[in-house]
C-alpha cells in the first residue's frame, strides 16, 4: 500500500524530449491510467517508474520514500508486460516464484505465496504447463500472477491486453477490476485504448507528446474535457468538431444560433458528442445524410450539413434513414463544448 | 494429386540418397579399409574386409604400438575447451552488443566480426613468433588461444543477430525480478538460445578437431601432438602404413560424431514458442 509521487520528470534521448515537467501524485490505491497515443511518452513515463529507464531530471517516490536511485527490483513495484515476458523454460509454478526464490524467500513461504495467487487467478490446474502450453487470456493471467506474488507496492502495467483478442480484453478487464477492487493495491496502467482507460481508471492521465493534457476522473474527462485534443480522445465514435463563430454570447453555425457560450466574437471550434444528437425539428444542424450505419440497438448517421461540415450522431435504432434523405439534428445546451481557437476549452 | 505427390516424394529421396552416399562415400571407405591387409587395400580398395583380406593389424599398431590415447586426449582437450572459450566468449559479447547502447557499440560489432573476412592463417608467422615469445611453443594453450580468436568472430555475428530477437521484456522482466545482468544471461538468454549455441558449437568445432596447420606449426612438440599430426608418424618418406593411417582416422572420427549427436539434440526449434505472444 503506497502512494506514488512523481515531481518534475524529465526524460529525454539525445537531443529529442520525449517527457516534459510531468507532476502527479497517485493516492494509495488508485488505480490510475496512462492513456494517449503511440509515441507519446506514456510508456517511457512507466518504464522510468519501474526503473527500466533513468530520468533526465525529477524525482519518484513510492510510500514517501525517494526511489529514482534504487534498481528495480528495490522499489517495491511489479510489471506485468505487453508481452507477458513469461520465461519459456519454466512452468507456470516456475514462472510465478521465480522472483521470490531468486530473492532467498523460504520455499515454505513461496509455495504459500503462489498457491495464493494462483487461487485468485484460477491457475491451479495449470502449475505444470509450460508457457507455450497455454492460451493467450492464461498467459497473460500468469504474468498478473507473477506481480501479485511479490507483494509490491505499486502494479504496472504496461498495455497488458492489447495483444488478447476482442472478447478476451473485455473479459480480462473486468477480471483486473475485480483484481483491484480486491488487493486495493496503488496500480498505474498504460493504455492506448480510450475505452479500457474509462472502464479501469479512477483517474486517468491522458498523454500528448510528452505532456500531460489532462488528469481527472473518467467522467470529468468526458463531460469537461479540457481541450480538443482530450475531447476526441475519449469517447467513442469521436467528438464532433464544427467551425462555427461567436457573436454577442451566441454560437452560430452559419447564421443558425446553437448555444451560449462566455467566448468573446470570434471563430470558435464547437465540439459535440455524437451520443448527445438527437433528432429534432427545429434543431440547428440541417444536412443531407451521407451514410448510416444500423448496429440493431443503435445507429450512426452520417450527416453532411449545408455548409459541406460533417458530423455523426448515434441514435437509437428505431429509425431508419437512406443516404440522401433530408435530416435535422438537435443538441442541448448543456453538452455544447466550446473551444476557442487555441483549441483549449472555454469555461463557462 | 496422391500419385504426383508420390513421386515428387520418390524423387525428393532419390535426391537426398544420392547425396548421402556421396557424402559417406570417402568415410565408408576409410572405414572398410581400415579392416584390411595392406595388399587388399591396393588390390580392391571398394571389396568388402571379408575372410583373408580381414587385419585389424592397423587397429593393433594404433592402439598399442604408438601414443595415440595422448594425441587423441590432446585433440579433445584443445577442441572442448576452445569450444567451451568461443561459445562463452563469443555469446557474452554478442549479448552486451545486442542489449546494452554505449559509445562506439557498432564499431566495436564490426571490429569484433572482421575475422571473419581475414584467414588466421594469413597470420601463421606472427602467430608463431607471438606464441613462441609468449612461451607457449609446444603447448596445447598456444593452440586453443588460436582456435578460440579463430571461432570468435563468426560466434559473435551469428549469436549477435539470434539474441537481437530475444524479447526485450523478459529481460526488463527478469531486471523486475532482481536478477543481475549475469544471472538474466545466464538463467534467461542462454536458456532461449540453446538451438544457436549447438549449432554454432557444431560448426566451431570441426574445423578445431580437424586442422592439421597449427598444431604442426606451433606445438610438434611429441607430448602436444594432436590426433591429426599423429597420424603423420604413419606416413613415412618411403613407406606409409596404410592400415595403421586409416585405423587411426576411423577412431578419430568417433568424438566428434558423438558431439555432433549430442548437440543436435539441443537444435530443437520453437523453445522460445509461447515466452512471448507468436
Amino acid at each position: 500500500m503506497a502512494t506514488l509521487e512523481l515531481k518534475g520528470i524529465k526524460k529525454s534521448f539525445g537531443s529529442t524530449d520525449v517527457i516534459h515537467d510531468m507532476n502527479l501524485d497517485v493516492n494509495d490505491g488508485e488505480l490510475i491510467v496512462f492513456v494517449g497515443p503511440s509515441g507519446c511518452g506514456k510508456s517511457t513515463m512507466l518504464r522510468m517508474i519501474a526503473g527500466l529507464e533513468t530520468l533526465s531530471a525529477g524525482q519518484i517516490s513510492i510510500g514517501g520514500k525517494r526511489v529514482d536511485h534504487l534498481p528495480p527490483t528495490d522499489r517495491g513495484i511489479a510489471m506485468v508486460f505487453q508481452s507477458y515476458a513469461l520465461y519459456p523454460h519454466k512452468d507456470v509454478r516456475g514462472n510465478l516464484g521465480f522472483a521470490l526464490k531468486h530473492a532467498k524467500v523460504p520455499q515454505k513461504e513461496i509455495d504459500e505465496r503462489v498457491n495464493k495467487a494462483s487461487e485468485i487467478l484460477g491457475l491451479s490446474d495449470l502449475m505444470k504447463r509450460k508457457p507455450r502450453e497455454l492460451s493467450g487470456g492464461q498467459r497473460q493471467r500468469v504474468a498478473i500472477g507473477r506481480a501479485i506474488v511479490r507483494e509490491p507496492d505499486v502494479f504496472l502495467f504496461d498495455e497488458p491486453l492489447s495483444n488478447l483478442d476482442a472478447a478476451l480484453r473485455v473479459h480480462m478487464r473486468v477480471e483486473l477490476l475485480k483484481l483491484h477492487q480486491r488487493l486495493r493495491n496503488t496500480m498505474v496502467y498504460v493504455t492506448h485504448d480510450q475505452v479500457e482507460a474509462m472502464t479501469l481508471a479512477d483517474r486517468i492521465v491522458v498523454f500528448r507528446e510528452g505532456r500531460v493534457e489532462q488528469v481527472g476522473t473518467p467522467l470529468e474527462l468526458y463531460r469537461q474535457p479540457m481541450n480538443t485534443f482530450v475531447a476526441g480522445f475519449i469517447g467513442s465514435p469521436a467528438m464532433n468538431f464544427l467551425m462555427a463563430r461567436v457573436e454577442d454570447g451566441t454560437v452560430k453555425l452559419a447564421d443558425t444560433p446553437v448555444c451560449k457560450t462566455s467566448a468573446n466574437n470570434g471563430s470558435v471550434k464547437l465540439g459535440i458528442r455524437p451520443e448527445h444528437l438527437a433528432l429534432s425539428d427545429d434543431g440547428p444542424f440541417d444536412g443531407k445524410v451521407s451514410v448510416f450505419e444500423h448496429l440493431g440497438g443503435e445507429s450512426f448517421l452520417h450527416l453532411t450539413l449545408n455548409d459541406n461540415q460533417t458530423m455523426v450522431a448515434k441514435l437509437d435504432g428505431e429509425r431508419s434513414f437512406a443516404p440522401g434523405d433530408q435530416c435535422r439534428l438537435g443538441v442541448r445546451q448543456e453538452y455544447c463544448h466550446v473551444f476557442d481557437e487555441s483549441e483549449n476549452r472555454v469555461v463557462e | 494429386m496422391l500419385v504426383k505427390q508420390r513421386i515428387s516424394s520418390v524423387g525428393i529421396h532419390a535426391v537426398l540418397i544420392a547425396y548421402s552416399v556421396l557424402a559417406l562415400f570417402p568415410l565408408a571407405l576409410i572405414v572398410l579399409n581400415s579392416f584390411k591387409t595392406r595388399k587388399a587395400i591396393f588390390r580392391d580398395p571398394t571389396g568388402l574386409p571379408l575372410g583373408e583380406s580381414f587385419s585389424a593389424k592397423g587397429y593393433d599398431s594404433v592402439l598399442s604400438n604408438s601414443d595415440f590415447p595422448l594425441y587423441f586426449g590432446n585433440s579433445l582437450t584443445v577442441t572442448v575447451v576452445s569450444l567451451v572459450l568461443i561459445l562463452l566468449l563469443g555469446a557474452m559479447a554478442s549479448h552486451a552488443l545486442s542489449e546494452y547502447r554505449f559509445p562506439g557499440d557498432t564499431f566495436l560489432g564490426l571490429y569484433l566480426v572482421l575475422g571473419i573476412m581475414v584467414p588466421i592463417r594469413l597470420g601463421t608467422v606472427a602467430l608463431l613468433e607471438l606464441i613462441v615469445s609468449m612461451g607457449l611453443a609446444n603447448t596445447l594453450t598456444a593452440l586453443i588461444l588460436v582456435y578460440t580468436a579463430q571461432g570468435l568472430p563468426i560466434a559473435i555475428f551469428i549469436f549477435t543477430e539470434f539474441l537481437r530477437s530475444v524479447s526485450k521484456e523478459i529481460k526488463d522482466s527478469a531486471r523486475i525480478d532482481g536478477l543481475s545482468e549475469y544471472r538474466i544471461f545466464f538463467e534467461v538468454v542462454i536458456p532461449l538460445v540453446r538451438p544457436v549455441i549447438a549449432t554454432v558449437a557444431v560448426f566451431s568445432m570441426i574445423p578445431i578437431w580437424n586442422d592439421l596447420w597449427f598444431p604442426l606449426i606451433l606445438s610438434p612438440g611429441e607430448e602436444s601432438r594432436t590426433v591429426t599430426l599423429g597420424v603423420q608418424q604413419f606416413i613415412g618418406q618411403y613407406t606409409v602404413n596404410w592400415g595403421a593411417v586409416l585405423a587411426s582416422l576411423s577412431v578419430a572420427i568417433l568424438p566428434v560424431l558423438v558431439m555432433y549427436v549430442i548437440f543436435s539434440k539441443q537444435l530443437i526449434r520453437g523453445i522460445t514458442a509461447g515466452a512471448v505472444k507468436g
